[in-house]
């Protein structure tokens, strides 16, 4: 018994979860990094250095797809960031309010939108907001806002838009749920001890409770950023892998599937669809960075 | 305790902007599932109103049963979904232990590299995955999918796991050990059952991304026997496109079985979110 014996089980307990994730995830992740480097010369693999990303952002046949989609993508981001998590924040506001009823209610029915399909949200808003069946047209002439009515998801200046408001339809539920988590625990002492000092109501929750709860703020931003960028479904549900019109509503992760996948009569480009992918993930890599970064040198402050 | 936030108006503004929120929130999926129930006509001249004895009309479930294998895509999810939260709640659950109780070399780096599949979706490594599958011969299986949301769910699971089982008492694992348990049957009997909320927290987050993900069926299982039911409707609706009575009625169908599991889970799901689990 020199040695201490070889403890089996922890070996056990860890194997299966470890290996697929390393298999199935991590493996996969860095080697979709590594084919951005290869291209394909007559059925062989030939590495090519950085030349796929010197075609992705500078010639004329992918570079305007590749930034326009980007340019989407950071629009999309923005929607979320300006409506969604403010509505969210409000809504949670009113939430926690400590005498309001139906609050349970409220809550679950609110939530809905993000327990369903990307397929069924992208759908039933293009339903209703067809001109042919017209009960988005029809209710806005009952508020006398006819006129202000367009087909917005067929029209490039809007559609893009239109998408992100959709999205943000579907997940306010998220931020509300969390920032309705941070509120609540808040201690009762300190909106007491703010009370006593004459800070009530509206003045409590920008002076008191928002500065408390800007962690919980600042993941949400990190979850809309990361899932943002790695957005397809909706748009590919509703407007097709072409994302148009025109392209109008083209974000990287549509992008990436054409590209690798293959669509119409472009061939599937296994290279630089990891090249896209590689985008991507130094994208959403730098965000997390600037997350943490930003945590560690400044939320920490207002702990509790 | 205080008086100031209890004036009527206040309260009356309140329950306004709720109300109006949650009506803008559940209005499409009422106007779905309302025009589901009515005959083509009645679906375009009235589309707000509610089906009554002229306008009910079920023809449009009557084509999605007789075109669409609903019943087999439904069953297609039902599967990967199930199989995948078995396995993301079994395998996270005993990584998390070994890393709440053990202490051992390479621990502490264990933990941050599962984390590290928080935050980088796996979306990223479709291309390597979709070469991998095909390799093995595992596309167009319910594997393929099983592995990756597997994969995709165990980070977040282990995460979550392990800050729960870091409360389980040290007492009473250490009395199963003097009663001569194995490590085993401590982890089985004495632990699974207490972390059990947390269990069905880390179950519930996972199953509603894995239902409706559309992304890897579309890629990694597309075949008709392996369809899931947000891919199924997705493409049943893309070739009914003008026979509204179908596109409804296929939404509806689509809708309805996660509509039962929220009402059913939604304590759960919203106590999981607010118990700060994801903090």
């Amino acid at each position: 018994m020199s040695r201490p014996r070889i403890r089996w089980h922890i070996f056990v307990f860890l194997a299966p979860a470890v290996a697929i994730y390393t298999a199935v995830m991590i493996v996969p992740i860095v080697n979709t990094l590594r084919l951005a480097l290869y291209t394909r010369v007559d059925q062989d693999r030939v590495f090519a250095g950085l030349d796929n990303f010197r075609t992705l952002f500078f010639d004329p046949l992918w570079a305007g797809h590749f930034w326009n989609a980007l340019g989407n993508n950071f629009w999309f981001f923005l929607i979320h960031m300006l409506v969604q998590n403010p509505i969210g924040i409000a809504l949670a506001a009113i939430l926690s309010h400590p005498r309001l009823r139906f609050a349970a209610l409220y809550r679950s029915a609110i939530f809905v939108p993000t327990i369903l399909s990307f397929v069924i949200v992208g759908f039933a808003w293009k339903l209703i907001l067809s001109p042919i069946w017209g009960i988005a047209p029809s209710m806005l002439d009952a508020v006398g806002l006819k006129s202000l009515f367009a087909p917005w998801l067929g029209r490039e200046e809007y559609a893009l838009t239109t998408l992100a408001l959709i999205s943000v339809w579907q997940f306010v539920g998220i931020p509300m749920m969390l920032i309705y988590a941070a509120l609540l625990s808040i201690p009762d002492e300190i909106l007491e001890a703010g009370e006593v000092d004459g800070i009530t109501g509206m003045a409590a929750f920008w002076k008191i409770k928002l500065p408390l709860i800007l962690p919980s703020i600042g993941i949400i931003s990190i979850l809309t950023f990361v899932g943002n960028f790695n957005a397809f479904d909706l748009i590919y549900a509703s407007q097709g892998a072409l994302a148009g019109p025109d392209f109008a509503t083209d974000i990287l992760g549509t992008f990436m599937y054409r590209t690798f996948f293959g669509f119409q009569l472009q061939l599937g480009d296994p290279h630089m669809g990891s090249a896209i992918a590689s985008a991507m993930f130094a994208i959403i890599l730098v965000g997390v960075c600037l997350y943490l970064y930003a945590i560690q040198s400044r939320m920490r402050r207002y702990q509790l | 305790m205080n008086k100031a936030r209890t004036n009527p108006a206040n309260t009356i503004a309140m329950h306004g902007a709720l109300i109006a929120y949650t009506l803008i929130a559940l209005f499409p999926v009422f106007v779905i599932l309302v025009n589901s129930f009515k005959t083509r006509k009645a679906i375009f001249r009235e589309p707000l109103a509610l089906p009554d004895a002229d306008s009910f009309s079920l023809s449009g479930y009557q084509t999605v049963l007789k075109q669409g294998d609903f019943f087999l895509y439904f069953q297609n999810s039902m599967i990967v979904t199930l199989a995948s939260l078995f396995f993301i709640l079994l395998f996270g659950a005993m990584a998390a232990y070994a890393l709440s109780e053990y202490r051992f070399r390479g621990g502490k780096f264990l933990g941050l590299y599962l984390a590290l599949g928080i935050m980088i979706p796996i979306r990223i490594g479709t291309v390597a995955i979709l070469e991998m599958m095909v390799a093995t011969g595992l596309v167009n299986t319910h594997w393929a999918l099983i592995l990756v949301y597997t994969a995709q769910g165990l980070p977040l699971a282990v995460f979550i796991l392990t800050e729960f089982m870091r409360q389980v008492s040290d007492d009473l694992k250490n009395a199963g050990r003097i009663d001569g348990l194995s490590e085993y049957t401590i982890f089985f009997r004495l632990v699974l059952p207490l972390v059990r909320p947390a269990m069905a927290t880390v179950a519930v987050f996972n199953m509603i991304p894995i239902w409706n993900d559309l992304w890897f069926p579309l890629i990694l299982a597309p075949a008709e026997a392996t369809k899931t039911l947000t891919l199924g409707s997705q493409v049943f609706i893309g070739q009914f496109v003008t026979d509204w009575n179908a596109v409804l009625s296929a939404l509806s169908f689509a809708i309805l079985p996660v509509l039962v599991l929220y009402v059913i889970f939604s304590r759960q799901l919203i106590r999981g979110i607010t118990s700060g689990a994801v903090k």
